[in-house]
């Protein structure tokens, strides 16, 4: 039973009024949600929508990340990923090496691969193209969710063809959808400051929509914690719902959170619970167009991850493998960052909810026969078993 | 692992754990003390949240003015010698094992004299049971420590190590603690209780006090002016039922003597140790001390673990009953030893407290603001 005191003591009585109608909200709406001390009340309502969407089903995915190249051009002042003097060493993956990454877990059944990197111009056309067909190659039934748009611009110059023909090429190679990185926040000041090298949100926008026009599904995202405002938050994620109304092919959303270890704003503060799940509970009441909202648990730690479940997100993203774009706290430099899928079962059905193994378009894998609770070592039936932890 | 669990049956667990709360919500936004059946209910409804709004009135109650205090302090294990073999525990080294010490003199000194010049206040001492240290040598101790350092609060000795001295130097209770108030002890951390019930207790720690002597060391201490905290490690081998039972022989205490200042809960940390197992997770920290919050009705003040929790987990706790950060620490020997190595710098713990929407205040051991 939810209580009205909860709201009224947080001033949150008009937007619960709306979330519980399904009404749209505001920007003014969005930024109070931002301002107001009590997370919990913000949280709760979030919950609201998140639970009239998904019911207690939290999702996960047996994934893998492969990060090809760290070799970029862009020099964005938030990352800590590209090679740099002093920083980390350069790495670009032969096509053989994509195919050695594959293979190392070739006994997990994984559903999708996920390949991001940084903006290396030696790179041809057919590189890009040899790497999808390559995945496909090793692991013909997996999702491939690859290149940001910031990734398909550069591809678009080294093809000089038209971007519905490369569209085309590479999902002819194996492309099934985009990740959602490389706008980080959409807002021309913040673009300008921190990574003005790379393409402004118009531009984004418009290879977005290309996309869409492609017959392509996209994930999209919001970096946060380091120079923005809550004002231009929220203009984000009104300008990604916008934008979502206008193609829908937009499939989750995920709020990152910024992490300034070896970054040029190295002195920014870490990230915090409060932040994480605020974001992502904001996200969740504003984008009512996104089925989905990820807590991405290498940027939010496994802990917050486990607590976002009751803060809006449904999605706590998958296994993983190697990732080496952020490090989990205190874990620096240690490229493999894996959770089994015990782990994410644990994570999920202590906090009550139901874990849900998931294709990349969220359909069911069905594994509950073999599912077993972590805790008793017996099968997961029912709601009542996994509330009981011990 | 060994598990100690009890199965209800389905039809009976359905009707009487499953039912809606509304009944204990009504209780507590009324000001009501709940009962022990409540408070398993409460361990098996799993929102959260709504376990936070009843955690958060209790604590808005008690503290209405949104501030969350901290107390610029400083841990001293003073020695790691221990005969005890605690199976939870990867600190102790038994007598005349290698690695074993207990701190010079002149190293405990230097240490308090490090947190004084950082403006810290508490020095939290304690150690293992170690049968070469008698009442004598800790009121040597304690008096040099007052004699050199008059300003600073000696938060010192659970009752494990209370109970040890007693028996060694062979004195009554209620003389021993007595005697170290008057060697300079201002009061004592409640650790060492981990679960109060003896089934946990001959489990993982058989050959420490029983939990009714625990107790007994408390309502001594109290009794002879000395004021404590008490704490709950969870997660080990307990079931619910042992959490509440433990949190109820608290509630009973406190009715009795009022001389608990704070209540502190954290998981077991099972890196290393003989007990092994998993680490209960950020939901089971943060449920466990929601209960706790509503069920400690007579318990001003409730602390966060961040030791164990980390900075992130640590922080959103404030949202669910507690109301005080705890110490800086500056070090930490015991449970960075079980895999846990979460520092927190005092610029980051007021950051956190701001982070969530609250006002940073220093505090002292017996939870009033120093400026």
């Amino acid at each position: 039973m939810l209580n009205s005191r909860l709201f009224e003591k947080s001033g949150l009585v008009e937007i619960w009024h709306k979330v519980e109608a399904n009404e749209r909200l505001s920007v003014a709406d969005g930024l109070q949600l931002y301002k107001t001390p009590d997370l919990n009340a913000v949280g709760s309502l979030a919950n609201i929508v998140r639970e009239r969407l998904h019911g207690d089903s939290t999702y996960y995915v047996r994934n893998q990340h492969i990060n090809y190249t760290n070799v970029c051009n862009k020099g964005c002042k938030f990352c800590s990923f590209y090679a740099q003097k002093g920083g980390p060493e350069p790495y670009s993956m032969t096509i053989e090496e994509v195919k050695n990454k594959l293979r190392a877990h070739l006994d997990v059944p994984l559903k999708e691969v996920h390949m991001v990197g940084g903006i290396n111009p030696k790179l041809p056309y057919s590189f890009y193209l040899d790497m999808l067909r390559a995945v496909k190659e090793i692991r013909p039934d997996v999702h491939i969710k690859a290149f940001t748009c910031v990734e398909i611009a550069e591809i678009h110059r080294q093809a000089d063809k038209p971007l519905s023909e490369v569209f085309a090429d590479l999902q002819e190679a194996g492309l099934d959808s985009l990740p959602g990185g490389g706008i980080e926040i959409l807002s021309d000041r913040v673009h300008m400051e921190l990574f003005d090298r790379k393409l402004d949100g118009d531009q984004w926008m418009d290879i977005s929509r290309a996309a869409a026009k492609a017959g392509m599904t996209q994930y999209a995202t919001m970096l946060y914690g380091h120079i923005e405002t809550i004002e231009e938050r929220v203009e984000h994620l009104v300008k990604m719902r916008a934008l979502q109304d206008e193609t829908g092919h937009f499939v989750t959303f995920t709020p990152l959170s910024f992490h300034p270890e070896g970054t040029q704003l190295a002195d920014k503060p870490h990230p915090t619970g409060d932040g994480d799940l605020r974001n992502i509970a904001v996200s969740r009441l504003m984008l009512d167009n996104f089925a989905h909202i990820k807590t991405f648990w290498i940027m939010n730690t496994p802990q917050v991850s486990q607590l976002a479940q009751w803060y809006g997100a449904d999605d706590l993203d998958g296994t993983i493998h190697e990732y080496e774009i952020t490090y989990q706290d205190g874990a620096i430099g240690d490229k493999t960052q894996v959770l089994t899928r015990p782990q994410l079962v644990s994570l999920i059905s202590e906090a009550g909810r139901i874990p849900i193994e998931r294709d990349s378009h969220y359909n069911q894998i069905p594994t509950v026969d073999e599912m077993l609770d972590p805790v008793r070592n017996k099968p997961v039936r029912t709601r009542v078993d996994l509330l009981v932890t011990n | 692992m060994i598990t100690l669990q009890q199965d209800t049956p389905a039809e009976t667990f359905e009707a009487n754990v499953l039912r809606p709360i509304d009944d204990i919500q009504t209780k507590v936004f009324n000001d009501q003390r709940i009962s022990f059946d409540d408070a398993l209910r409460l361990f098996r409804h799993s929102n959260i949240l709504e376990l936070a709004e009843m955690a958060d009135y209790v604590r808005t109650k008690k503290h209405p003015e949104p501030i969350v205090t901290y107390v610029v302090g400083r841990n001293i294990n003073y020695t790691n010698v221990c005969w005890v073999r605690c199976s939870f525990c990867n600190f102790y080294r038994v007598p005349g094992q290698e690695g074993g010490y207990v701190l010079p003199r002149e190293v405990i000194y230097q240490k308090i004299q490090e947190m004084v010049d950082v403006g810290g206040i508490e020095i939290l001492l304690q150690g293992g049971l170690n049968p070469k240290l008698k009442i004598d040598w800790y009121e040597s101790l304690f008096a040099d420590i007052m004699d050199r350092f008059p300003n600073v609060i000696l938060h010192a000795l659970s009752p494990a190590e209370v109970i040890y001295i007693k028996n060694t130097s062979k004195l009554s209770m209620d003389e021993t603690l007595t005697r170290l108030k008057t060697a300079g002890m201002h009061s004592l951390p409640g650790g060492g209780a981990e679960i109060l019930t003896d089934r946990v207790r001959q489990h993982i720690s058989p050959f420490k006090d029983s939990a009714e002597e625990w107790l007994d060391c408390m309502r001594s201490a109290h009794r002879v002016g000395l004021r404590s905290s008490a704490t709950m490690m969870y997660g080990s081998v307990d079931t619910i039922n042992d959490r509440v039972e433990h949190l109820e022989k608290l509630r009973l205490l406190q009715d009795e003597t009022g001389g608990f200042t704070a209540f502190i809960a954290w998981n077991y940390q099972p890196d290393g140790t003989e007990l092994g197992g998993r680490r209960a997770s950020a939901f089971d920290y943060m449920r466990t001390i929601a209960i706790s919050r509503i069920y400690l009705d007579n318990f001003d003040n409730l602390q966060a673990s961040w030791v164990t929790q980390g900075a992130r987990v640590g922080q959103l706790s404030l949202r669910y009953g507690v109301n005080d950060f705890g110490s800086t620490m500056m070090e930490e020997n015991v449970v960075s030893t079980a895999g846990c190595v979460f520092t927190v710098p005092i610029e980051e713990i007021e950051r956190l407290i701001i982070d969530s929407g609250y006002e940073p205040r220093r505090r002292n051991t017996r939870y009033e603001f120093v400026s």
